[in-house]
């Protein structure tokens, strides 16, 4: 690998990094104040957990050689034995950038048990998850065939040919998905949400989270290339109208334009633009963000509706967003863009939109199903849930002996 | 003696202290509380869930006036606090038993009257 990509990429590791404070916070601000140090505990759990089950097997899970274009063969990579001399190709970079994307997703799922659930226990899901989730459709979307080292991909990528830049389905919609199986197995929370305690906090996560995904997209990109350049671009500009279509749906419904609507619309319209950075113009890029920022918008009061307790939307931005984002590829894709897909707007050929569905809904049936069983399987053997007096009493101060906040009068 | 209570809006705050400092009433204790009146709660809406919240932030002001400085300083805080619109708060006064100036021993009038620094 030449020395100005690996330059690149080694920066947009350190900017994936920022991420997982970023969600920490954007999560933790979110939540009621008695909850907030057991959610920033969830997402950096994750990342420490996945870690450890990643470089022991995982990887190999992932990017091994298919068997059937289902799971890879995890034999030649245990351990992250082979990264330990250069093989001229920035296997061991990749091998570090693999756990930030298998990391990410499970913190996102964190979400989904917000204020209600045993930190051991979230601790041994994730790893659950990482292995029998993430792990397969990673591999569906990530492993490429490689016919000259002779080694067979993942189905999704090479039979069925999806467009997904760079994990709109294995990461965002995977972790959409579960967050909600999780959130219904686990059930609703007992006591009084209560309003976000901290939305200056959740701005600081959100705008790491963006930092962050400048690093996600253009580290996607593979090296210092005009790809890193053009989905950097994309990420910026989708970002800002995700805002944008946020608040334009919350002022026609209640009125007003929130704080919390518009980085909850920042996030989503870069969740929309993860699987389409390399394939829609900059005007696309921009329609991705307001169309994502505000379907998920739009959606938003459904699931309260129904009565479903999915703490922090992780089902309608990361689940519903990446569809919204993997649409726009169908609809309006550019064919001078990087990815070179015509839309079918354009006059596109069709048999676009059946990959991108094909993928979409492997993906979200696979990810809802098996993390519902894992979940359901685990309350029943050790329980999941906190007790309910651990609940009312807040998870900081019952499960971490910690407050997040010494000066508030609750 | 007597205890000025007044519950005001917190942005009345800077305007209710510089009106009783014309005066000559420097000494007050103020905290921060919440409730509501009239005025009812008002409603907040977080990703399109409404939220009610009941008890809006005010601002309590405490001072003690003996007998002559009890018109003027509730004159201060009612110019002062007082906007017309609902939600201004309350100001009412308590009868004191016993009002003593700890450093000095000083008490009833003498307690409250204004030391010049």
């Amino acid at each position: 690998m030449e020395a100005t990509d690996l330059a690149w990429l080694l920066a947009a590791f350190a900017l994936v990094l920022l991420m997982f404070p970023g969600l920490a916070l954007f999560y933790g601000g979110m939540l009621g104040s008695r909850h907030t140090l057991n959610m920033i505990m969830m997402v950096m759990g994750a990342l420490a957990v996945t870690a450890v089950f990643y470089v022991v097997i995982g990887h190999g899970l992932v990017l091994g050689d298919s068997i059937g274009g289902f799971i890879g063969n995890p034999v030649e990579m245990l351990g992250f034995e082979s990264l330990m001399t250069d093989d001229g190709s920035g296997s061991t970079f990749w091998g570090a950038f693999y756990v930030l994307f298998a990391g990410i997703s499970i913190a996102i799922v964190a979400s989904g048990a917000a204020g209600r659930m045993k930190f051991g226990a979230w601790l041994g899901f994730a790893a659950l998850w990482l292995l029998l989730v993430y792990s397969p459709i990673a591999h569906w979307v990530f492993a490429f065939d490689d016919e000259e080292a002779g080694v067979t991909g993942g189905w999704l990528r090479n039979v069925v040919q999806l467009h997904d830049f760079a994990g709109g389905t294995a990461v965002h919609m995977n972790a959409g998905m579960a967050a909600l199986a999780l959130a219904l197995v686990l059930g609703k929370r007992k006591a009084f949400p209560g309003r976000p305690h901290n939305l200056p906090l959740a701005v600081l996560g959100a705008g790491l989270l963006w930092v962050g995904w400048i690093g996600f997209n253009g580290g996607t990109a593979g090296g210092a290339s005009f790809l890193a350049e053009y989905v950097v671009l994309a990420t910026l500009l989708a970002g800002c109208t995700g805002m944008l279509g946020f608040v334009i749906v919350e002022k026609l419904r209640e009125g007003r334009t929130t704080t919390l609507g518009m980085i909850t619309g920042l996030v989503a319209g870069l969740v929309g633009i993860t699987p389409s950075a390399d394939a829609v113009s900059p005007i696309g890029a921009l329609l991705v963000g307001l169309f994502t920022g505000a379907a998920v918008s739009w959606l938003m009061t459904l699931l309260p509706k129904l009565k479903i307790d999915e703490p922090l939307d992780a089902f309608m931005v990361h689940g519903m967003g990446g569809i919204v984002g993997t649409l726009c590829v169908v609809l309006f894709g550019a064919a001078a863009a990087p990815a070179g897909i015509t839309g079918v707007l354009f006059g596109g050929d069709w048999d676009i939109l059946w990959r991108e569905l094909v993928a979409i809904v492997a993906t979200c049936l696979y990810s809802f199903v098996v993390t519902f069983v894992i979940a359901k399987a685990m309350d029943k053997v050790i329980g999941l849930r906190v007790d309910e007096e651990i609940e009312f009493a807040g998870l900081d101060t019952s499960l971490h002996a910690e407050s997040a906040y010494h000066l508030s009068r609750n | 003696m007597n205890l000025i209570t007044a519950i005001i809006q917190p942005a009345k705050l800077g305007d209710v202290k510089e009106s009783l400092a014309e005066f000559g009433l420097t000494g007050l204790t103020v905290t921060e509380v919440a409730g509501h009146g009239a005025q009812g709660g008002s409603t907040e809406y977080y990703r399109g869930t409404a939220y009610r919240v009941d008890f809006l932030p005010k601002i309590k002001v405490e001072l003690v006036v003996d007998a002559e400085q009890l018109e003027s300083a509730l004159d201060a805080i009612r110019s002062a606090a007082r906007t017309g619109e609902i939600g201004d708060g309350k100001l009412w006064v308590t009868a004191l038993a016993h009002v003593e100036r700890l450093r000095t021993g000083e008490k009833g009038s003498a307690a409250v009257a204004q030391v010049t620094v």
